[in-house]
């Protein structure tokens, strides 16, 4: 994965993430980063045990929401944190991973996502590339 | 301010200083903003949008209303009420709740005096600290099995007080006495059911917290009789909610139900208020879900009460603490409301929200009939939060809800570029309130400075007649998540 592009905007209560890239995955794995960022600093997470998961949508943005909603759910199950993302899709099948480590001591905490939103949801192709943003609820 | 726009209050009519209108136009109902003129001001314009959009679902009764401390938030406005009837094709909607189904605070009052606590104040911060999980990452050392859980989904704090986390006596003084009907655990994803297993009895982040408070005001003497408040008492505020489980809740049916408003043809305004007729298998599905998340919460409040209370007991042994009340913030309730003189049972959505029943009403304890039920504005933790009672007037206002807390001001974003953690707390420390967090990322986004002024949302909220302050309480510690 090379090194992920992306902002946070505001929201009143929550947090924008916008998540870029050349193609639609590297714009959501962006924006996992991004969401992962708010709780940890992924620097210091070591990218070790890789996760799997698959899912069927055919509506794009809410492939974002759910791809987002995944990565949260597995990463609170297994009282871990992702920092590294992959994502491959096929018409309406969307296969990805995710690396990363259960919490420790020594990982400064920042502030948990509880999950991600359908308010300012948007994914869009510019001429630029790829870019998927949402708010997340923390 | 945190947006782009500041709210446009060119429509808006003064009903009363402190209630606005927005008369219904087309396809929308009509808007009702409570509040003084100075709050609605500093209001962003998304609140207007967001309220404005939920006036246009079906089946709604009334008006839409945001509360005096509402902000933008997701699906609802952060302080948004609507009623829906079922009969008229009224919906549920999983953004007019929230991920952090019954969010709420459990508010403890103990014997303690300020002169009391202010000698051991560091010990006791500490030792709250230690035996309160909070903040991200962090797992309860209370673990239960599914079943277990199932039993919790049904039996919310009554099931935590028979396994020995509290008193009978708790449950008068519990929204519901402490277990809501209508829970259907199977209408529970095993992904939520799985989230939630190291989570009881934990605080969760973001704007949760264990605050000590002091009663530093009392603004009627009646009711702080009736709910046992002196001045220079001190009271335990916990913040918190239904934790992983309500969060994967409200994830799964986000999907689900906009889905279900595709399927069944409902014209949304937008995306985010997805939702599904009151009567449908989706709407009903979520329905049964959601009540089992607010009986988690109110079991993980009564969790959290007992391990307060062990940690208070090892410092003042044999001083007892009760529940002075358990008010739940993001809900759709099933209640009976007059309309027009009918009487009717509506599902009303509170996001951010309190319920406010005024004196009289068959559901309080006997101990607070008289004078209304608690209802507890948490403000930010550098400044002061406030016990108000519900009134006669705040039914017809407004299905007897009253504001929730203080308010954001400004968005988490700026927050961060504005305060940093460390200082912060310093700062607070010098000022005599001891923060305890792992987050200094989180202080940072809490700061006082980054809410609206809690004193003008308590003296709006009485001013609009929605509930009448009762007590200020000022904070000396606060674990936060």
């Amino acid at each position: 994965m090379d090194t992920p592009v992306y902002h946070y905007f505001d929201h009143g209560a929550d947090i924008g993430i916008a998540g870029y890239g050349e193609t639609l995955e590297r714009a959501f794995e962006a924006a996992a980063y991004a969401m992962f960022s708010i709780m940890v600093d992924l620097d210091a997470v070591k990218p070790a045990s890789p996760v799997d998961f698959v899912f069927e949508e055919s509506d794009v943005e809410l492939a974002l929401v759910t791809w987002l909603n995944h990565l949260l759910t597995e990463a609170h199950t297994r009282a871990c944190v992702f920092a590294r993302f992959a994502l491959r899709h096929e018409n309406t099948r969307w296969s990805g991973q995710a690396w990363g480590e259960p919490w420790r001591d020594s990982l400064e905490r920042g502030v948990e996502v509880k999950g991600a939103t359908f308010t300012q949801l948007s994914v869009t192709h510019t001429e630029h590339g790829w870019e998927a943003r949402c708010v997340v609820d923390v | 301010m945190h947006g782009e726009d500041i709210m446009n209050l060119d429509e808006l009519q003064a009903i009363t200083p402190y209630c606005f209108a927005l008369p219904g136009r087309g396809d929308a109902a009509p808007v009702r903003f409570f509040g003084s003129r100075a709050l609605l001001e500093a209001m962003d314009e998304k609140v207007r949008e967001q309220i404005t959009n939920v006036a246009k679902l079906p089946g709604l009764v009334g008006a839409a209303m945001a509360m005096p401390d509402a902000h933008w938030g997701y699906g609802f406005p952060i302080g948004g009420v609507a009623a829906f009837d079922p009969e008229q094709g009224g919906i549920i909607s999983a953004g007019g709740v929230g991920f952090d189904i019954s969010c709420g605070i459990r508010c403890l009052r103990t014997p303690v005096t300020l002169a009391q606590l202010s000698p051991v104040m560091e010990p006791v911060a500490n030792a709250l600290f230690h035996a309160i999980p909070a903040g991200v990452g962090e797992r309860g050392t209370l673990k239960f099995s599914a079943p277990e859980l199932d039993e919790a989904m049904m039996g919310g704090a009554r099931w935590a007080i028979a396994r020995g986390f509290g008193r009978e006596e708790d449950l008068r003084f519990i929204e519901e006495h402490g277990r809501v009907a209508g829970a259907v655990p199977e209408h529970v994803s095993t992904h939520a059911k799985e989230r939630q297993k190291g989570e009881m009895g934990t605080l969760g982040s973001g704007n949760h917290y264990l605050e000590v408070q002091v009663v530093d005001r009392i603004h009627d003497e009646m009711a702080a009789r009736a709910y046992g408040l002196r001045e220079g008492q001190i009271l335990i505020a916990i913040h918190c909610g239904s934790r992983g489980l309500g969060h994967q809740i409200g994830t799964d049916y986000l999907v689900t139900l906009a889905h279900a408003a595709g399927r069944l043809g409902i014209s949304l305004p937008d995306r985010e208020l997805a939702c599904a007729p009151i009567r449908s298998p989706e709407g009903e599905q979520y329905l049964g879900a959601m009540n089992a998340a607010i009986n988690i919460a109110l079991a993980n409040r009564q969790i959290l009460a007992h391990l307060t209370r062990e940690v208070f007991a090892r410092f003042f042994p044999g001083q007892e603490i009760d529940t002075l009340y358990d008010v739940s913030h993001n809900t759709c309730k099933a209640e009976e409301h007059v309309v027009q003189g009918v009487r009717k049972l509506l599902y009303v959505h509170r996001k951010g929200a309190t319920r406010a029943f005024g004196p009289g009403h068959p559901s309080l304890p006997e101990d607070y009939r008289a004078v209304g039920q608690p209802v507890i504005i948490g403000g930010s933790m550098g400044t002061g939060s406030y016990v108000l009672a519900g009134t006669a007037t705040s039914e017809t206002q407004s299905f007897s809800s009253a504001s929730h807390g203080a308010g954001r001001a400004m968005s988490r974003t700026q927050a961060i570029k504005h305060w940093r953690g460390r200082e912060l707390i310093d700062e607070l420390a010098r000022k005599g309130i001891l923060i305890r967090t792992k987050s200094f990322r989180g202080a940072a986004e809490e700061a006082p400075g980054a809410y609206k002024d809690v004193d003008q949302v308590a003296d709006a909220t009485e001013n609009a007649g929605l509930a009448r302050r009762v007590a200020f309480l000022r904070p000396k510690a606060c674990i936060k998540g």
